[in-house]
């Protein structure tokens, strides 16, 4: 009896959570499909079967060169990480192995830069660009981006870091290992997975970034998000062809993204849900 | 000695991300707050130079900043009130015991990845709009007149987008917290009687509030600044109706290049972040230390 309930129950719940999820992933289901028609089929009407020709594909790498786009995204959220990494893994490690009165307020501190609305500073950076010649330099972006989400990756490899057991150092020292050894040997493996889920979400953040890298690029550097973004006011309806370069632009970091729900909890929670 | 040492080493190491993150706060803040009290046009410096508060008074005066500051916290609050209902029962429903779980998660989350101009573009050509919409597509379907969404309801269509970019997040972290819940716990309360919504008001509610107040900091910060949502769909228009703050900033910086107006906008975004922020902060500084 009690078993025929919880089936009944476990069935409801499979239909019900099946139905919401398809409908919140609809759009882009819709998306992926559409870009499977031609320009035709797209505006004639609902339908989830598409002719299946690569033809938009290949447009828009014909016409549009989206591959330039593509690297500048691949190179441009990389960059901006190695780079927050590299500024970052010092910082975060002090943070949590000598933490000082100060390291609460300085993280606070941190986090608090996020608050800053973009535009409030828009024109400044423009300024400083344009002056510096970094306007639509690939460099000058990653720069940007880096310093966007320092905060978020200083945060998340302290929420990392903290969880090695300090007594580890003290074990390895106390059996003679020198600093060097330390690091290599006692350190580096237990902080290489935080370091990983880092990297995965800073990634995912700097591909998705949509103010800077729209306002601050015109051609050499501009990623995915400006070569959306210059969709928006279409010569023509080529939804079939607007679908093939959307589902391009979000493909990669939405795989990424799947496999890495958890550390992006963590991270963006600042470790206050795990 | 050592511990000198060791503490120097740590400031050390420290420094180049705490000085390179106040450069980046202070020096663009500082030159903003200059132009917000200068007229300064690009194209016109003939009267360029120091004008008092005017620009504060310019911009305040400007009927569309009312709406914009209207705008802006319409949506940063409707958008958090679905997210976290939202998020909430589908956090709920998810945790149930169901065929394919797993799937269901990945379906759900999958919109936080999908990059803001691309969210933007898809709900506005091939959902909503007004012709070849799927919306379009059902109200004909129903015999009914399809809705001019950018058109009639510009703030509700943003309003949408925006919140089915972010109902994913909420819910992962919702859900997230949910399936930390402790089971003995649950058992427990059901076996004392405790019926489905008792156990969520006395449980479920108070083990979750610590990712919901998570959930609202991190939406806000982000929903304060929503920009490519409306630039791709709207514009801002009709006319102001759908321009939020850091969009009337855009526009008067680098469309009328009115810097000096601009500027004062800018100073007026931070203010208000920042009221915004002190409560938030507070909220996440209690909630770290436990």
């Amino acid at each position: 009896m009690a078993r025929s309930v919880t089936t009944r129950h476990k069935t409801i719940a499979t239909i019900a959570a099946w139905i919401v999820a398809l409908l919140i992933f609809f759009p882009i289901l819709y998306t992926i499909i559409t870009s499977f028609k031609s320009e035709q089929e797209a505006i004639q009407g609902f339908s989830i079967i598409p002719s299946g020709t690569f033809e938009s594909y290949s447009e828009v790498q014909a016409q549009n060169g989206y591959f330039k786009f593509f690297f500048n995204s691949v190179l441009l959220s990389v960059g901006s990480t190695i780079l927050a990494l590299l500024v970052a893994i010092p910082a975060a490690w002090s943070m949590a192995f000598s933490p000082t009165k100060r390291t609460k307020d300085i993280l606070m501190w941190m986090l608090s830069t996020k608050m800053m609305p973009a535009v409030a500073v828009l024109f400044p950076i423009y300024l400083i660009f344009r002056d510096t010649g970094l306007l639509d330099s690939r460099i000058g972006l990653m720069v940007m981006l880096m310093l966007i989400n320092l905060p978020i990756v200083v945060w998340m490899l302290y929420t990392y870091f903290r969880e090695i057991p300090g007594e580890i150092l003290e074990a390895a020292r106390m059996d003679g290992a020198s600093l060097w050894n330390e690091i290599i040997y006692v350190l580096t493996p237990m902080a290489v997975p935080g370091i990983a889920s880092t990297m995965l979400l800073n990634i995912i953040l700097a591909w998705n970034e949509a103010f800077w890298t729209i306002r601050l690029t015109t051609t050499e550097a501009a990623p995915l998000t400006a070569f959306i973004s210059s969709f928006s006011s279409p010569q023509g309806l080529f939804w079939a062809k607007l679908s093939a370069a959307s589902t391009l632009a979000i493909a990669p970091i939405l795989i990424m993204g799947w496999f890495s729900q958890k550390q992006l909890v963590r991270g963006l929670t600042f470790g206050a849900v795990k | 000695m050592a511990t000198q040492q060791t503490r120097s080493l740590a400031r050390f190491m420290m420094a180049p991300s705490v000085v390179l993150l106040f450069v980046w706060m202070i020096v663009p803040l500082v030159i903003t707050i200059w132009f917000s009290f200068q007229q300064y046009n690009p194209l016109n410096p003939i009267r360029d130079g120091f004008v008092g508060f005017s620009n504060y008074a310019l911009f305040y005066s400007n009927p569309a900043f009312l709406q914009s500051i209207l705008n802006t916290l319409t949506l940063v609050i409707s958008v958090l009130l679905i997210t976290v209902i939202g998020g909430i029962l589908l956090a709920l429903l998810i945790d149930q015991p169901m065929w394919g779980q797993g799937i269901v998660r990945i379906l759900v989350i999958s919109p936080f990845f999908v990059m803001p101009p691309v969210a933007a573009l898809v709900w506005k050509n091939m959902i909503m709009h007004p012709q070849y919409g799927v919306f379009a597509d059902m109200a004909r379907f129903f015999g009914a007149q399809p809705i001019d969404w950018f058109g009639q309801h510009p703030m509700l269509a943003i309003i949408i987008i925006v919140a089915w970019q972010w109902l994913p997040f909420a819910t992962l972290i919702l859900l997230t917290a949910l399936q930390s819940l402790d089971g003995e716990q649950k058992e427990a309360a059901e076996m004392d009687g405790a019926g489905f919504i008792s156990r969520f008001i006395y449980l479920t509610l108070p083990h979750m509030s610590r990712a919901i107040t998570v959930v609202i900091l991190i939406q806000t910060i982000f929903l304060l600044s929503v920009y490519a949502e409306i630039l791709v769909t709207t514009n801002g228009g009709p006319g102001y109706a759908s321009t939020n703050l850091p969009f009337l900033v855009y526009q008067k910086a680098l469309l009328e290049f009115k810097i000096g107006q601009a500027s004062a906008g800018g100073v007026i975004a931070v203010i208000l972040a920042n009221i915004v922020a002190f409560f938030a902060m507070r909220a996440v500084g209690k909630n770290l230390d436990k």
